[in-house]
């Protein structure tokens, strides 16, 4: 720092930095984009290793056996669920009391801001079931979750019956110090959200539910079972939860461990493991996983049951089995002294899972990307912005041509400055506002008006409100009494990009992968956007790089990244699905994605659009 | 579990002498017991006319004890309306506090009848209370019992024990204590499947104690004391200290007699993270007369016992009045271990049960030193035998309300070598036929649960359920809350059907950071069939990073807090059942009956902290000292110095140039 003490040097360095401002710039660019795609390749990155020595050192052995059983178990359980007609909550507690749990209920009700179009549900009444195997003598401190959901149809019913089988064969054994608590939500998300809110008596989100009559402590781990075939292929582990959270990444070495050691196929965003890292398929490979985990992590959703628990501070994920067309298929028996093993190891921690990282992505199940090795691809990428702030000082400081009347000039300048600073910002966060208020409120009104679904109903406002906000630079004019000026518009930008840099840093911290596919679209446009560059051209290019567009954008890749390219029809209509459904998720789960880009995001972005029709 | 070895109370002094004892007593032992019997048996009979219940459950006399009911048959049969079932009277199990003392003079037939023989200067009983669950699980209450009609305070140096243990009586003398009650319970007491137990204790350990007017320094006194028993017990009891201690003003009243009312007296104290282990049970063993070489206590294996649902070993020393006027008082020492074993994990398949299955011990003989040693079933649940079949059978039967509920018990008495049989050995053996394990409906249960997220604030729930059908009853709550968890007082609300339900007394003294912990006393009415919930918000305090204990990431323990209450028995309640009772006596429900004294505890709580990382240390040092040296320095500098350019520094030939032009007079260069 002796090097910005001494005036001449910091001279000379600030002279560099603005003649090099804009090599700088895209050097840096294209140095964090580099940086990213280098974090998929395996020499770079770490093997994932358990921390917890609680988990790590000890032995357990996995003596399952009643498979079959348990099997039959979930056919029983589907029997009656299509008698029933929805969750069989009688013979469920019946069943749970026989196999020696303490068995309670739990009744909730939701009426959702607009139906959801793809669950088809509007008016969500049900029943969650749980049993609590209580440890012997252990005085109710702390718990863990197995949990299944009860979907509709047919899928889910040899998890629940895993749960059972399981449930029955925990009951047996003496080793127990921690409650484990057998849950069957019904609903999926809507009915774990019931249950969590009870159990930790918060109300979020506006739920009614019946209160809980039974606990067991604290909760420390929980896993979330979907299993809808009898044999499987495979297991595949999700961790990405609300917000973009993750579970401590030990979890995940715990699930790979006794793949591991059961040999049981594992993948990790639906992607088998390859060993060929210097190949460029086996490096596209990893490359796709990763982008998969970014890509969900930045949706902010809970990509399963176990979402929801991270934000009562417990780890948690979900354990999918997957039954493809491979020949070596792996039996219920199997799956059951995979998860036994899992949770007497759980069972054996001493403390809360925090050894281990809470921040990372995982190119593949074996290795992983620690926050410290990806935040520099962010930290190049938020750089052009200071960057380009300094250099917008710079200009501002810069003593006009006029030396001797130079002062009055720019208290002149300055006055209408504030105001012309200020009234952009104003009107843009205000659109914003309309933006993340308006199409829940008017989803009546415009059902009334126009031929569509509430659903629809919404997007469709949504969008146009979008749309709408592009006016805005008019409005703005209309609004200020003199002409904007050359000082004028610098100050604004300079604002708008320290703005972006505090939002984009923010969100980085907290998820990462919304942070950066954010920079990835929003830095280009804030560095280069002037009043002088080419109208149309710019214009163009500033609505593709909006906001709304990286998510039409996001929507395809994700799909190419599934390998289910879809065609742009289809697109479309799945876009506007994902905005109802990020809508849905933000009023259910209390998902802060939809809040972020239309209160902050998208005000920042009409910023940079206003500079441009800056006159 | 640390033990504190070098108590200088906890000798092994008593053992020898409890041995030598136990050889030279036996014979006057055994003619003791015998003449005890007999006065037991004139007295159950003149009970058993004056009783005349209706009974009509066939005897199942098939196994062992056959000889035994042919000699009662004979006995009984003079007598009308007879079927073959013995009845004896027992003392009613201590109902509540104001109830204990007159418990003691009233109903103990020993106290009464034995005024004629010469009576001993110190007495030991044991018994043992079997209680099939209704979940299917089994109770087994052990209490040995002590007493020593001696005077610590008095002779200042009592120093032929016999009985009673050395190192406890020590323990009182020296520390000059009235009333001790401690408790090392490892589990919860599920009240909704198991009912109420007999002496309820919460999870860890348990200390309470009442010191004599004449303590001058009572604090010190407590903190010696709780170093000595962490070593005679071997437990933990050393971390007792201002900041876990209270003194409740009203929960926890004296169980002996003496009506005190200054609670500066008392001390009152849990461990709730306390493990109770093999190494708390021997030292417990060592205190009984016969140790675990005889008697019931043979069946205290802690590879079995540490084997169940639930443990907990408990000591109660006390002062109890010798006879009837209560001219003199007598010290009890109650030393009792209550478990639960779990019948799903033993027995497979057959839903069976026996004391060999569960102590992996049959009991052979009594201890040669005890006046009386019983082992009861609790077999109200199986009046016609059709839940569970019992055998050996035993004719002997017994009647007492316990917990407000009347229940029966076949009793075996070890004092009688007929009880072993002719194998020599009793090896109680219950077979299950119907399969039932339902939610019970307590009168009066709790639970606790921190509710809310996030590391900063959160709320301590207490459910209170009140599960009586018309009556309302007060409790007291206690509450005590380490100093970490600053309790905002001001959102203490009591709520109770959705309305208002405002104590009636609060006691609220407030933490002091590192020095002690708040106590929160409140009395509560109960409305009938009813939830009423306590909640009181808190914040959870950033302690000092040597503050934190090895595994900060566990979480902080929340001791139970503690409900003491008089809950109207279930005897009262049903005033329509005249079956077993005469008109005359069952109009008005009578005192004792009316309500019984319940203290129960909710569960501990586990809450988080917030941690910081102590995994490492190194880099969080490094950081901030990068931060605030190069950052911060830096920037500060920056902002508050005002920088010129200076001239170059002349040089060396020019400054002596100005000094020889200085001493010349001429203006320097």
């Amino acid at each position: 720092m002796g090097l910005l003490s001494d005036p001449n040097r910091r001279r000379a360095l600030i002279s560099m930095l603005t003649r090099l401002n804009a090599p700088i710039c895209v050097v840096c660019y294209f140095a964090g984009v580099a940086w990213f795609m280098g974090l998929a390749f395996e020499p770079f990155t770490l093997r994932t290793y358990m921390s917890e020595n609680a988990m790590g050192s000890t032995m357990v052995e996995e003596r399952f056996p009643a498979g079959e059983r348990a099997l039959a178990t979930g056919r029983e359980f589907a029997a009656h669920k299509k008698k029933v007609g929805g969750m069989p909550v009688d013979w469920l507690v019946k069943n749970m009391q026989d196999r020696g749990l303490e068995v309670f209920t739990q009744s909730f009700s939701r009426t959702l801001p607009f139906p959801d179009e793809n669950k088809e549900r509007y008016i969500v009444k049900g029943t969650n079931v749980y049993g609590i195997l209580r440890a012997p003598r252990a005085p109710r401190t702390e718990a863990l979750v197995l949990s299944a959901p009860c979907s509709p149809g047919d899928s889910n019913n040899q998890a629940v019956g895993l749960l059972l089988g399981l449930a029955q064969y925990f009951r047996n054994q003496i080793y127990w110090a921690k409650d484990i608590i057998f849950l069957v939500n019904e609903h999926d998300l809507i009915g774990m959200q019931a249950w969590l809110e009870g159990y930790h008596h918060t109300n979020t989100t506006g739920m009614s539910w019946s209160p809980l009559q039974g606990r067991g402590g604290s909760i420390q781990a929980a896993l979330s079972l979907e299993l809808s075939s009898d044999v499987i292929t495979s297991l595949d582990l999700v961790l990405e939860g609300l917000n973009g959270q993750l579970p401590n990444l030990d979890l995940a070495n715990l699930f790979y461990a006794f793949c591991q050691k059961i040999g049981v196929l594992c993948t990790i965003q639906g992607k088998l493991q390859r060993n060929d890292w210097d190949s460029v398929s086996g490096y596209s490979h990893t490359v796709q996983t990763m982008m998969l985990m970014v890509m969900k992590q930045a949706s902010g959703r809970p990509w399963g049951d176990h979402g929801l628990f991270l934000r009562y501070h417990i780890e948690a994920a979900t354990i999918k089995g997957v039954n493809s067309f491979r020949q070596y298929k792996t039996d219920a028996t199997t799956i059951g002294r995979l998860l036994e093993g899992m949770y007497r190891k759980l069972n054996n921690l001493l403390e809360r899972l925090h050894q281990s990282y809470f921040f990372y992505l995982m190119p593949s199940l074996s290795h992983f990307v620690s926050i410290g090795y990806y935040m520099p691809a962010f930290g190049l990428l938020a750089v052009i912005l200071l960057l380009r702030a300094l250099d917008l000082w710079v200009q501002l400081n810069t003593p006009p041509s006029t030396t001797e009347d130079g002062v009055a000039d720019i208290d002149q300048q300055s006055s209408p400055g504030v105001l012309s600073v200020l009234t952009p910002l104003v009107i843009s966060h205000l659109t914003g506002v309309a933006l993340y208020a308006l199409p829940i409120r008017f989803q009546e009104t415009a059902v009334e008006h126009f031929p569509v679904s509430e659903t629809e109903a919404v997007v469709l406002t949504a969008i146009a409100i979008y749309t709408a906000g592009l006016a805005l630079p008019h409005n703005t004019h209309r609004l200020l009494s003199g002409e904007g000026t050359e000082q004028g518009w610098r100050v604004l930008k300079l604002v708008a990009v320290l703005y972006l840099a505090v939002l984009l840093g923010c969100t980085a911290l907290i998820n990462f992968s919304l942070g950066f596919i954010l920079a990835l679209t929003l830095v280009p446009l804030a560095a280069f956007v002037t009043p002088h560059v080419p109208k149309v051209l710019s214009a163009f290019i500033l609505v593709i790089l909006s906001p709304a567009c990286t998510l039409l954008f996001s929507v395809f890749f994700f799909q190419e990244l599934q390998e289910m390219p879809v065609s742009f029809q289809d697109g479309w209509l799945l876009y506007l699905s994902v905005i109802s459904q990020g809508i849905l998720d933000h009023s259910l789960y209390g998902s802060l994605v939809y809040p972020l880009i239309a209160l902050l995001v998208y005000p920042c972005w009409l910023l940079f659009w206003n500079i441009l029709f800056w006159k | 579990m640390t033990p504190y070895g070098s108590s200088p109370l906890a000798g092994s002094t008593h053992d020898a002498l409890t041995r030598k004892s136990t050889t030279a007593s036996r014979k006057m032992a055994a003619h003791r017991c015998s003449c005890w019997s007999w006065l037991f048996i004139l007295f159950s009979l003149s009970v058993f006319v004056v009783a005349d219940i209706h009974e009509t459950t066939p005897v199942n006399d098939h196994q062992g004890g056959v000889d035994h009911n042919a000699q009662t048959a004979e006995q009984t049969a003079d007598l009308p309306a007879v079927e073959g079932r013995r009845w004896e009277a027992t003392e009613v199990k201590e109902a509540g506090v104001d109830a204990a003392a007159d418990a003691q003079g009233t109903s103990a037939p020993e106290t009464v009848v034995p005024s004629s023989v010469p009576q001993p200067k110190d007495d030991f009983q044991e018994e043992l209370v079997i209680r099939p669950l209704h979940s299917g699980d089994i109770y087994a209450s052990f209490q040995f019992r002590t007493l020593w009609d001696t005077d610590f305070m008095r002779e200042n140096k009592v120093s032929h024990y016999r009985l009673f243990p050395k190192s406890l009586g020590q323990v009182i003398s020296k520390f000059s204590v009235r009333e001790l009650h401690i408790s090392f319970t490892q589990g919860y007491w599920r009240t909704m499947q198991w009912g109420q137990p007999f002496i309820p204790s919460p999870p860890g350990a348990e200390l309470w104690v009442w010191f004599q007017d004449s303590v001058t320094d009572v604090d010190a006194t407590w903190k010696e004391l709780t170093n000595v028993l962490s070593g005679i017990f071997c437990a933990s009891l050393n971390f007792i200290d201002s900041t876990n201690t209270v003194q409740p003003s009203a929960s926890f009243k004296p169980l002996g007699i003496g009506n005190v009312t200054d609670h500066s007296f008392l001390r009152y104290a849990t461990l709730p993270r306390e493990i109770v282990c093999t190494e708390n049970l021997t030292p417990w063993k060592k205190l009984l007369p016969c140790g675990s070489k005889a008697g019931l206590a043979v069946l205290l294996k802690s590879e079995k016992l540490f084997h169940s649902s639930f443990h907990s070993q408990a000591v109660h020393i006390r002062s109890v009045c010798q006879d009837w006027q209560c001219k003199t008082t007598s010290w009890e020492l109650r030393q009792t271990v209550n478990s639960v074993f779990d019948l799903h994990n033993s027995g497979q398949a057959k839903r069976e049960w026996s004391l060999f299955k569960m102590f992996s011990r049959t009991l052979t003989e009594a201890c040669p030193l005890a006046s009386s040693s019983k082992l009861y079933i609790d077999i109200t649940d199986n009046p016609e035998g059709e839940q569970f079949e019992l055998s050996p059978a035993t004719s002997l039967l017994s009647q007492a309300v316990v917990l407000g509920d009347r229940r029966t018990f076949s009793v075996y008495d070890l004092t009688q070598e007929t009880t072993f049989g002719s194998v020599r050995s009793l090896n109680l053996l219950i077979r299950w036929k119907s399969n039932e394990g339902e939610m019970l409906r307590p009168l009066l249960h709790a639970e606790r649960y921190v509710a809310g997220y996030g590391l900063q604030t959160g709320e301590i729930h207490t459910l209170m359920y009140n599960n009586h059908p018309y009556r309302s009853f007060p409790v007291l709550l206690l509450d005590s809350v380490p100093w970490y968890l600053r309790l905002y007082i001001h959102t203490l609300s009591v709520t109770s059907k959705g309305k208002d339900n405002k104590p009636s007394y609060i006691h609220y003294e407030p933490s002091k950071d590192r020095v002690k912990p708040h106590l929160l006393e409140m009395l509560i009415q109960l409305p009938p069939n009813s939830v009423t919930e306590v909640t009181v918000q808190f914040e959870r305090a950033l302690l000092k990073w040597t503050e934190y204990p090895p595994d900060p990431n566990h979480g902080f323990y929340v001791g139970s807090s503690v409900i003491s209450s008089l809950v109207p028995s279930t005897v009262a309640m049903d005033t329509n059942s005249t079956r077993e009772r005469p008109l005359f006596s069952s109009f008005f429900p009578c005192k004792e009956e009316s309500s019984y004294f319940v203290r129960i505890y909710t569960e501990p709580l586990l809450v988080n902290l917030p941690t910081p990382d102590f995994s490492m240390p190194y880099n969080v040092i490094c950081l901030t000292c990068t931060v605030v040296a190069v950052g911060y320095g830096s920037l500060y500098n920056l902002l508050t110095r005002s920088f010129q350019i200076e001239e170059p520094n002349p040089g060396l030939a020019k400054r002596i140039a100005n000094v020889i032009r200085k001493m010349r007079g001429v203006p320097p260069l």
